[in-house]
């Protein structure tokens, strides 16, 4: 059995306190057409809520999107609080308005890939579904 | 009498002939045009619809124009002000260049003040970091690591004096961006003025407070819809007696069309936003032309260049038209639309940025030919992150080469009587009107937003957008087309994390320095206020004026009125 066999559980996340849920909303969309089962938090969520929300829902990866530039304080975070709840597999990926130089340092802090504005959707979903099938266990 | 009346008669049945003679011909012309043109080799990467997925046609003729035009457009200055709220328009007076700005510490933006209006900058327009929009205080938990990162950071009063020092409040007029806590940002500025020595009754300029359009688009609210709508009508009440001169709303479609939605939705959506703040005004008891004057909007300015005119064309003539037949306003002044506008920021793209100079040009160029009072053009790095001086200075000198290069200012409307712009005035007001039916059917605005209506129609257009531009239906320049490799990046600002801690020491300064027992009574005061549902505006100025902080005042009344909880779905 290859990971495809179950369908891929995503969070997608909107940490902090801007209320741009344009992008989240396509992702989480996107994501379900795609075939992924994918719960969304809602707006204004704290770490703690997101980790929380994550391990809960037993998913494979967490997408957070970020306009407000606060993503250096809330992503990092994220991280923690999932490591320090047993969950360090899960994969973090996200995107906004984030510096190519930010996106470098948050992805040596534990963070998967980030993507900025304009990036089509397909290009994230096939990021999720090569990091699923190098990760997931059937 | 009767011989004369005879010959008036005849003259009358004469001409009306003729018009129909001159229209069947017109018609026969037309139809032979449109059968020689389907002939004709089409382009095929267009589907020649606009931005919002309107149909087009070819060409537009006498035969597309309203049936009375004269009657639907008036001349500028006159009912129902299609072309215009004032007769001369740009000829008495250019629209207010107006660049929206905030970032770090109230000290940080005062000198990005000082540095636009010494560039020619006409008006000051506050952007606030997420803590202020949220009603936080830089020191509370949820603000941490975003105080004065999408904007500057006002806790109390003695921030707002900083952020307007050695700026007359008697001199500028300023807009401030803010919704849920928008009373509260009113009573700090209120006071700082005071504390200036200017009489507060000589303020200018704008507070948001367009508290629907957060719950239906951007998202920064704090106590539920009522309360909400109970706290903005205080404060049109108040400031109709106090500020005759501040605009105490700004009605936004601006948000909801960033958020997705198409330009009849934006049209409709934000009007009936409108038309729900006179209704609750009215319910108050309030005389609709006691406020309705103070009320202004403020439009989106998106890429497909003559419906973004026609919008704002439709714009005043809808409201002139309800507020007159539908509320009653005899004052002129209830009746005529005042409007800011900004560029589009959903359009800018991150690839190339330097084309996005270009794309905030021929929005600009819209803005002022649908007669907008005011203007932001955006910064072309603004997709990456808060403008440089650099950008920031193009931006404005967009406006100025528009204003006193390209001659457009100098004639009102100079699209007036153009068949495709008549057409698609026409057009979107028929649009919006139908859309007024459908939020009726709903239960009305305050219904419809806590069902997730609104919010799903503009998730769906916005679906609708992304599909067509991941389809190669559409096409952005730089973004699926016309893209370049290898892009060397543009300098960005950063604003780093120094405004958080200096922020926070303010803070502690102010609330050390400040008499404790007196903002204790203060808020007190406010608390019984809002309990007994007196208007609570004066109690909350004299908050401001103790230096209660923003927070302090946010949680007095969120004991009183609740918190919104938003219908989560995607």
């Amino acid at each position: 059995m290859t990971a495809a066999s179950r369908p891929i559980r995503v969070l997608v996340a909107k940490p902090g306190l801007d209320g741009h849920d344009r992008g989240a909303k396509v992702v989480a969309a996107a994501l379900r057409d795609a075939g992924m089962e994918v719960v969304y938090t809602g707006l204004h969520q704290t770490p703690e809520m997101i980790a929380t929300a994550a391990v809960q829902e037993d998913v494979d990866v967490v997408g957070l999107s970020i306009l407000s530039g606060a993503h250096m304080a809330l992503f990092p975070r994220v991280r923690q609080m999932l490591d320090q709840m047993g969950r360090p597999d899960i994969l973090i990926t996200g995107g906004g308005i984030i510096p190519a130089e930010d996106m470098d340092q948050l992805q040596a802090l534990g963070i998967g890939r980030l993507f900025g504005p304009g990036t089509p959707t397909a290009e994230l979903i096939s990021y999720i579904q090569s990091w699923a099938s190098e990760h997931l266990e059937a | 009498m009767t011989a004369w009346g005879t010959d008036r008669d005849a003259e009358t049945a004469q001409r009306l002939a003729a018009q129909e003679r001159e229209l069947t011909r017109l018609r026969a012309e037309v139809a032979a045009w449109r059968a020689a043109a389907a002939a004709l080799p089409t382009r095929t990467d267009s589907d020649f619809t606009s931005v919002s997925g309107r149909t087009v046609q070819p060409v537009y003729t006498a035969l597309d124009l309203p049936p009375d035009l004269q009657a639907a457009t008036g001349l500028p200055g006159d009912f129902p002000f299609t072309r215009g709220i004032h007769p001369t328009m740009y000829r008495g007076r250019l629209w207010t260049m107006r660049q929206f700005a905030g970032f770090g510490t109230a000290d940080d933006t005062n000198q990005r003040y000082k540095f636009l209006l010494e560039r020619g900058q006409t008006g000051l327009s506050v952007a606030f970091d997420f803590p202020t929009l949220m009603g936080y205080d830089s020191d509370h938990p949820r603000s941490e690591g975003e105080v004065g990162k999408c904007g500057v950071a006002i806790s109390s009063l003695a921030d707002m004096e900083t952020l307007f020092d050695g700026i007359p409040l008697d001199r500028v007029s300023t807009s401030m961006t803010i919704n849920g806590p928008a009373a509260m940002l009113f009573c700090f500025y209120v006071a700082a003025a005071e504390r200036q020595g200017v009489p507060i009754s000589q303020l200018q300029g704008t507070i948001q407070n367009d508290i629907l359009k957060e719950y239906m688009a951007q998202h920064a609210w704090i106590y539920p819809a009522e309360p909400a709508l109970k706290i903005i009508v205080d404060l049109f009440e108040w400031a109709a007696e106090h500020t005759p001169n501040w605009n105490t709303i700004s009605i936004s479609g601006y948000h909801i069309r960033e958020a997705g939605a198409t330009a009849a939705q934006e049209l409709a959506f934000t009007l009936a936003n409108g038309f729900c703040y006179v209704e609750h005004g009215v319910a108050r008891g309030l005389d609709v032309d006691a406020f309705a004057p103070r009320l202004s909007f403020f439009w989106d300015v998106h890429n497909d260049f003559f419906e973004e005119i026609a919008k704002l064309r439709a714009a005043r003539r809808i409201w002139a038209r309800h507020m007159r037949e539908r509320y009653g306003a005899r004052n002129p002044r209830s009746w005529r639309m005042r409007f800011h506008c900004q560029t589009a920021g959903v359009t800018l793209t991150a690839q190339q940025p330097h084309n996005n100079v270009v794309r905030v040009a021929y929005q600009a160029l819209a803005a002022v030919l649908g007669g907008t009072q005011s203007l932001h053009t955006n910064a072309l790095d603004e997709t990456l992150a808060l403008p440089t001086e650099e950008s920031v200075r193009i931006a404005l000198r967009t406006q100025q080469i528009l204003a006193y290069e390209t001659g457009v200012p100098n004639v009102a409307d100079p699209l007036g009587g153009s068949y495709y712009v008549e057409a698609l005035t026409d057009g979107l007001e028929r649009e919006a009107e139908g859309l007024f039916a459908e939020i009726e059917a709903q239960g009305g605005v305050v219904r419809a937003i806590e069902s997730g209506w609104f919010q799903r129609q503009i998730a769906s257009s916005s679906a609708r957008f992304q599909a067509e531009l991941e389809e190669g239906r559409r096409t952005i320049v730089g973004l699926n087309d016309f893209v370049e490799e290898a892009e060397a990046p543009v300098r960005i600002l950063k604003v780093g994390d120094a405004a958080e801690a200096t922020q926070r020491a303010r803070l502690a300064r102010v609330r050390a320095q400040r008499d404790s027992a007196l903002v204790e009574r203060r808020l007190a005061d406010l608390r019984r206020a809002a309990a007994e549902d007196r208007n609570i505006i004066p109690a909350m100025l004299d908050c401001a004026r103790a230096y209660c902080t923003l927070f302090e005042i946010r949680h007095v009344l969120e004991e009183i009125y609740g918190s919104y909880r938003e219908p989560v779905f995607f």
